[in-house]
């Protein structure tokens, strides 16, 4: 049975002598309040100038003073428009269909605006490419008001107008196409139609010009492999939803390899409907969200998983290669195997190892399965990046060939490992110039500094997979004096066209087949499966246009390419090199994108930094994760300190001569022995307030754009304090908050069993804990009663709900320091439980089995293996927001009723009558109340975006902004169930299912939040409420929650 | 006794001399109606004076015409006095070409028409109406109200403005007289106690009684006060109560700004609007049907009328003494009119924006705090309740002020006595049903549906 489990957060769990631990489910409150401080020392107090009758005056002054302060009401002014826009009506909210392409994040979106302010990012549920929005691109429309913006050209850090921007780049472009120098473009992936002709046409206009694609994480082995497969540079889409098995090699897909965007087809797979759903077996070093969420999940090295795939391709094709892998990793893959066997095209392999022997072999176990999942027809454009060209542009820029560099949405002198040798390279280019919407490393070293546009002030378009088209349309108008780079490259050809009419032209040339532009720019999206023969047809006809902007034939980078791709990448070659693959001397070091990071384009995002990794649940930070017998080898170590902050040891790590000191350490259970892991993004100082300053910077250890280093590690002295919400917010140790079972018992046992309501002993006799109550039930049968679903299982822990909620709830963000004293605000949390493998079961099965004292099944080795859980733990994710309890234990001790139950379900806080006693969230048995302990909004103590008029743009007019002293959490988002009900009122009609939504079920694409009213019994959420699956969090309390979830059930069925 | 019905008949005198006055007062108001109906008939007499087919042609005129056209200033279209003589001069054009033109003017341009053309092209290109069912007599008509000479409204103003100010004072008097009157009254009533006082004394002596000065034996009445624990309990128990129900009185106004009438950028008059011309309050408060804001209109749609309203002359009859005592004058709202202008940028002389605009900083009124949510389109589209339900009667205010104190008491008691309105409304449908039998009644009240609830308005 599932209770028969462990379940811990926190290695220091593990030790039941921990007492800080313990103190901490003890506690609601870690630190007490310091009155000890001020009252206990009598030094102080003696010392004080101020005696008791001053003190006493001063008080009766200020509290005169402040009473009549607040007599006068102040004036408020009211300014209309002086000629309204039609579309905008005061009050009410506009959506407006967009696409976010900054290069990192691609997806088609709903930007929500008031009074033409964008406020919010919702999910375009038109777009059926590329995924929904994930917690970077909901966290975008912050980035928009950023108050570190460049808000204007400048030319070597001094402002100018564009008029001489444009005068000296002209100049200097016709100068490098009369000496005949390099006019180099260094860009992002833009993956857009019009883009792509744009600088085709830039081409045409003469001149030696050499687009570059840069990606500062690159994708280059997956996208080389397909091209030398499939003759585009691209990505093979996969349909996880269509799998039965997928086996992962080291692919966080759930994240953001090769693009992102696959998590919703994964979940959509992960729910059992009749008895069936995919199973997920994970190889990897990190420990990764996708490893998380895997039903298998072995713990393997690089080297180890090349092996693996080798091994898998040889073992498929009937023959054998060389190579070893021990214990566990071989009895998996031989399961694995089988069951691919048994699966056929029902199986997908992936991985996310920088090598193209690797991305090769996978794209051929796939082709000889015919997997279902895989689409190498249709592929994915998201990342374009050359690693070659953009190495062999440094080479260009230090001989001196490059007369002009024009850079846009890339920061090289950050994200580049060999950023010293780019920076000498620049010095010897004639004019340089960057496009950034932030003064940042590269800004800093070119000669112009052009101001850009944000992706909500721009135009553009986008073809995120062959054949599904997206427009990006301007929710504002740019904030500052900024232009976006295929704006200011128009001008520089000089063509006097706005990018608009120029999209406009390309898409009714080449994208819309007669369909109507304002229809796609209203949905946002066009798919031209139906427009796909002309398609075809016009890219045949106009090669350049259409494909990626890579494949011209005019540069020497090509040449290279085409080379390699002539002699192609031979399968056995490539399963040879792999199953001989070693690592080198030292351990191997990950590099990674954390969920909230990316890399790193926003890293002054104050929600994103402030957003808990899914895995490690720290905040405001990077490090190096360590597997728990590496850690103790080296003597690093995390600990926790009396005010619940976790403390860690720092690490120095060297690749290849490259050393970064004083890396913070976390040990991660299910990290890989001979491995560590660090992400990348982090680190950025340039332009950035200095709370933002955080982490260090791994790419200068990027070296080669390969994301597997061999990486010497050692202790470096010192100890670091993490912003780590891990131990925060215990449950007070209470059981039956994580309920898990296995397909198999899923599918024949009855759910009473593995979905165990707990008992309570009533008149001395066992009955189930939900038909007793202290209170009696008030009658909800009438009107709407509004309950929430979370499915464990669709639930990948991805956070984009987090954030959603941080935008819809004007959350305040308040900053490391108080992070780590457990004053984070989130309202919606998602906890991460680590449970140790399989069942107490088969640890009993081991010890019996035990044979001598040492070897295979000695006794030595393997009572440390049952002593160390942590090796390779099974991880739950669960959203926990206010459970809506129908019968609060928070409503019954609020001494001034601020908190109190409505009819619809909800629980409701009144901010303006809650006087700050905090009785209810020491009530309340899920800890989801979060007390405003300052001011966080007009402090410039919290100088994050509350504090300046440019950040407040992005509050939501329809949310109070809380002030000091005030219990706040989730309130379901009354807001929207109340406007919902009153736009149903004002038309007339009942509400249709669907339609109630919360900030965050309409932020989760995965489907695993469903919100909605039970009263209507045709509605999702009420059947949802019948299923078997259904549980209540801390069932055993009785609080009667309208939040429910779904047992997770597992896949552990090995076929 | 006597004593007692004495001090009776005092204050009978005085109730009945309050009574007299007062009644005084209404007389002297039922004096001002007469003179204000007097200055109403002397300005109808000249206006009716001119008579015949100019009367005619001023009501089509107004009908048709004056949407675009004034007499002496150009608007979307020519000023019209004289026109056909002025056509005649400058153009040679005849009364025929005037018919053609006001029937079809569309067509004429078409057709090419030298001065018709001209005329397109000089106001903007912008067509005239055409007016197939004007008559040529109704033509006439207007075309002898554009020649007669306009009306002098300078006559109509001055006689009310006259009688205006006589009873101007004349009111100012009468509350002057009022405070006399009762400085008299008191002055008669201490003048009579003081000899009625002497009178008894008087007899008393003629009597021989000798009143005995008990007064120093006995305990002054303060001290016995004093001395009385229980009294001065008593006393200062509901001296606390009562102070402490006065300053919770005033505690509880602070904040309240009830009655607040502030000083607006331009002297807007929802009386003239609202009330004299009958303009629904949704016209230019538009939002407040579909958004939680009731919206202070955008210039652009004062614009919509005041386009062609570019001057004052609301009352035929001149402004009241009333309005004239506060410098109403037809100026006055001319000039504000010309604030307007100003603040949006447009060009009257020649009838068109200048682009120049100054958006107008409006003071606001009703300051309900953040953490309090209210949607206007909840009560006025889906509740139907009527603005001045809240407002008051907004269109008697000549200056806008807070009519309800906006307290939340205030707001829930309206909850508790208003009904939902229900009728033909399906969203309600299942849940009236269900919540109706739940009660036992017909009609719900805001709060039995659920308008209580913290939740509903503080999130």
């Amino acid at each position: 049975m599932a209770s028969n489990k462990k379940y811990w957060k926190s290695e220091a769990e593990l030790n039941p002598n921990d007492s800080i631990v313990e103190t901490l489910k003890q506690n609601e409150f870690v630190e007490p309040i310091p009155v000890d401080d001020f009252l206990g020392d009598k030094e102080t107090l003696e010392a004080t100038s101020t005696n008791r009758r001053d003190f006493l005056k001063y008080m009766g002054f200020s509290t005169a003073a402040a009473s009549l302060a607040a007599c006068e009401g102040p004036v408020i002014k009211s300014i209309p428009y002086v000629v309204a826009p039609e579309n905008i009506v005061p009050g009410v909210a506009n959506y407006y269909a967009t696409t976010i392409a900054n290069g990192f994040d691609f997806a088609s979106i709903l930007i929500k605006t008031r009074e033409g302010r964008p406020i919010k990012v919702e999910n375009n549920t038109y777009a059926k490419a590329g995924g929904g929005a994930n917690a970077r691109v909901q966290a975008s429309v912050l980035s928009l008001y950023d108050s570190t913006r460049l808000q204007g050209p400048k030319a070597e850090g001094e402002d100018v107008d564009w008029e001489t921007l444009d005068t000296k780049v002209k100049a200097a472009i016709g100068a490098a196409r009369n000496s005949g120098k390099q006019i180099a473009l260094l860009t992002q992936t833009y993956a857009s139609p019009s883009t792509s002709r744009l600088i085709e046409e830039f081409k045409a206009t003469g001149g030696n010009v050499n687009h570059v694609t840069y990606d500062a994480i690159s994708e280059d082995a997956a996208t080389t492999a397909f091209e030398s497969k499939y003759g585009e540079r691209a990505f093979a889409d996969y349909d996880f939803e269509k799998a039965d098995l997928i086996v992962s090699f080291g692919a966080d897909f759930l994240a953001d390899w090769q693009g992102g965007g696959y998590d919703s087809g994964y979940s959509k797979g992960r729910v059992p409907k009749n008895g069936k759903m995919s199973r997920h077996v994970q190889f990897e070093a990190n420990m990764s969200l996708t490893g998380a969420n895997a039903d298998k999940r072995v713990p393997l090295t690089p080297m180890f998983q090349k092996i693996a795939i080798a091994k898998l391709y040889a073992a498929l094709n009937g023959s054998s290669v060389g190579g070893e892998l021990l214990g566990d990793a071989q009895r998996t893959l031989d399961g694995v195997l089988a069951e691919i066997r048994k699966n056929k095209s029902k199986a997908v392999v992936v991985s996310g190892i920088d090598d193209v022997n690797v991305q090769t072999v996978v794209l051929a176990i796939n082709e000889m399965l015919g997997s279902e999942a895989f689409d190498p027809k249709a592929p994915r454009y998201t990342r374009q990046g050359n690693a070659k060209a953009v190495n062999a542009l440094v080479a260009d820029m230090n001989s001196g060939k490059v007369g002009v560099l024009i850079m846009d949405g890339v920061n090289p002198m950050f994200t580049l490992p060999n950023a010293a040798e780019f920076k000498a390279g620049l010095e010897k280019v004639d004019t340089s110039v960057s496009f950034s919407t932030n003064w940042n490393e590269t800004t800093e070293v070119t000669d112009y500094a052009a101001a850009a546009n944000h992706y909500l002030e721009s135009w553009g378009d986008l073809q995120i997979k062959k054949g599904h088209f997206s427009l990006m349309q301007p929710t504002i108008k740019e904030l500052f004096d900024t232009r976006q780079f295929q704006g200011a490259l128009l001008q520089w050809m000089g063509s006097d066209k706005s990018y608009y009419d120029y999209i406009k032209e390309t898409w009714s040339t080449f994208v819309l087949n007669g369909a109507s532009w304002n229809k796609t720019l209203q949905d946002g999206v066009f798919d031209a499966n139906a427009a796909k023969m002309m398609m075809q047809a016009s890219e045949d006809a106009d090669p350049q246009v259409m494909t990626s902007s890579t494949d011209d034939k005019e540069t020497s980078i090509e040449t290279v390419d085409d080379e390699t791709l002539s002699t192609g990448i031979s399968i056995d070659a490539a399963i040879r090199s792999l199953a001989g693959s070693s690592s080198g001397d030292g351990m191997e070091l990950v590099l990674y994108s954390k969920v909230g990071m990316g890399d790193g384009q926003q890293a002054s995002n104050p929600w994103l930094q402030e957003f808990p990794d899914p895995i490690t649940r720290v905040s405001w930070d990077n490090y190096v994760t360590v597997s728990k017998k590496d850690a103790e080898n080296m003597g690093m170590t995390n600990w926790n300190v009396a005010n619940g902050g976790m403390n860690g040891s720092y690490a120095k790590l060297t690749v290849n001569g490259v050393s970064i000191d004083n890396v913070p350490v976390v040990v991660q259970p299910g990290q890989a022995v001979g491995s560590v892991g660090l992400a990348l993004g982090y680190g950025k100082t340039v332009g950035m307030k200095s709370e933002m300053q955080t982490g260090v910077n791994a790419y200068p250890l990027y070296q080669g754009f390969n994301n597997v280093q061999s990486v010497s590690v050692e202790k470096s002295a010192g100890e670091h304090e993490f912003a780590c919400v891990q131990l925060h917010k215990t449950m007070m140790g209470r059981g039956d908050i994580i309920k898990e079972t296995s397909l198999e018992i899923f599918n024949t046992k009855d759910h009473a069993e593995w979905n165990h309501v707990p008992q309570v002993s009533l008149d001395h006799q066992e009955v189930p804990a939900t038909s007793v109550s202290l209170w009696d039930d008030f009658d909800r049968s009438i009107g709407h009663h509004f309950n929430m679903s979370i499915d464990l299982n669709a639930c990948t822990g991805c956070g984009a709900c987090v954030i959603a909620c941080h935008a819809e709830n004007n959350v305040p963000v308040v900053g490391k320091a108080e992070v780590r004293m457990s004053r984070d605000m989130h309202w919606l949390r998602i906890d991460r439980y680590y449970s140790s493998e399989d069942s107490f079961e088969s640890d009993n099965t081991k010890k019996v089995e035990f044979d001598g004292l040492s070897g295979d099944k000695g006794s030595l080795g393997g009572f440390g293996e049952l002593e160390d859980p942590a090796a390779n733990p099974q991880v739950s994710f669960q959203p926990v927001m206010c459970q809506h309890c129908n019968h609060a234990p928070c409503e019954t001790v609020c001494p001034v009723a601020a908190t109190s139950h409505g009819r619809q379900g909800q629980n409701q806080m009144a901010y303006n009558r809650c006087v700050g006693t905090r009785y209810c969230a020491n009530n309340c048995p899920y800890k989801v109340r979060r007390f405003n302990w300052f001011l966080y909004n007009n402090n410039d103590e919290f100088d994050f975006h509350m504090n300046n008029d440019l950040g407040k743009m992005v509050v939501n007019p329809d949310v109070n902004v809380r002030s000091r002293g005030v219990i706040e959490k989730c309130s379901m988002c009354i807001q929207k169930t109340q406007k919902t009900i009153l736009d149903a009122k004002r038309d007339g009609r009942l509400i249709k299912d669907g339609e109630f939504q919360t900030a965050c079920s309409s932020a989760c694409s995965n489907g695993a939040i469903v919100f909605g009213d039970v009263n209507d019994k045709e509605s999702k959420i009420a059947e949802l409420k019948d299923s078997d699956r259904m549980y209540h969090l801390l069932e055993s309390v009785g609080t009667k929650p309208n939040v429910f979830y779904h047992v997770k059930v597992r896949n552990t069925t090995e076929a | 006794m006597k004593k007692v019905t004495y001090r009776d008949q005092i204050s009978k005198v005085l109730g009945i001399s309050l009574v007299v006055f007062l009644l005084s007062t209404i007389s002297l108001f039922a004096q001002d109606e007469v003179v204000v109906e007097e200055a109403v008939a002397v300005t109808e007499s000249p206006a009716e004076a001119g008579g015949g087919d100019a009367a005619n042609g001023k009501s089509l005129f107004n009908q048709n015409c004056a949407a675009c056209h004034a007499l002496n200033r150009k608007m979307t279209g020519p000023a019209l006095a004289n026109v056909e003589a002025r056509l005649a001069e400058e153009e040679g054009l005849d009364k025929e070409w005037l018919y053609t033109w006001i029937k079809n003017s569309p067509g004429m341009i078409k057709d090419g028409d030298a001065y018709a053309v001209k005329i397109y092209n000089e106001y903007n290109q912008a067509a005239m109406t055409a007016f197939p069912t004007l008559s040529n007599a109704d033509i006439d008509d207007i075309l002898a109200y554009t020649a007669a000479p306009p009306p002098a409204p300078a006559v109509a103003a001055a006689v009310p403005g006259e009688g205006g100010g006589s009873e101007g004072s004349s009111s100012g008097i009468s509350n002057e007289l009022l405070l006399g009157a009762l400085a008299l009254v008191f002055g008669i009533l201490i003048f009579m106690l003081y000899s009625v006082n002497a009178t008894l004394k008087r007899v008393m002596v003629a009597n021989g009684i000798e009143v005995k000065e008990e007064q120093e034996k006995r305990m002054p009445i303060w001290k016995a006060f004093a001395k009385n624990q229980f009294l001065v309990l008593v006393t200062a128990i509901f001296l606390l109560l009562g102070s402490a129900y006065f300053a919770y009185g005033w505690m509880m106004q602070v904040g309240v700004d009830q009655g607040y009438a502030p000083i607006q950028p331009i002297h807007y008059s929802h009386k003239i609007h609202a009330g004299a011309n009958k303009i629904e309050c949704k016209y230019c408060h538009s939002s407040a049907r579909k958004s939680k804001h009731s919206g202070i209109p955008s210039l652009n749609v004062c614009m919509n009328c005041h386009k062609s309203i570019y001057e004052y002359k609301g009352n035929p009859e001149g402004p009241s003494q009333e309005d004239l005592a506060n410098g109403y004058t037809n100026e006055f709202y001319t000039g504000e009119i010309k604030k307007l202008y100003a603040a949006v940028g447009w060009d009257e002389e020649n009838q068109k924006y200048t682009g120049e605009s100054k958006p107008v900083e409006w003071v606001r009124i009703h300051n309900l705090p953040d953490f309090a949510y209210f949607n206007h389109s909840q009560h006025v589209e889906v509740g139907k309740i009527e603005c001045q339900t809240c407002h008051g009667p907004v269109e008697e205010m000549e200056i806008m002020y807070q009519y309800s104190p906006l307290t939340m008491g205030w707001c829930i008691n309206c909850h508790r006595e208003t009904n939902v309105k229900v009728e033909g409304n399906e969203y309600y449908a299942k849940i009236h049903e269900e919540l109706s039998k739940k009660y036992g009644v017909e009609t719900l009240t805001v709060a039995q549906m659920g308008g209580l609830e913290c939740g509903k308005c503080h999130y």
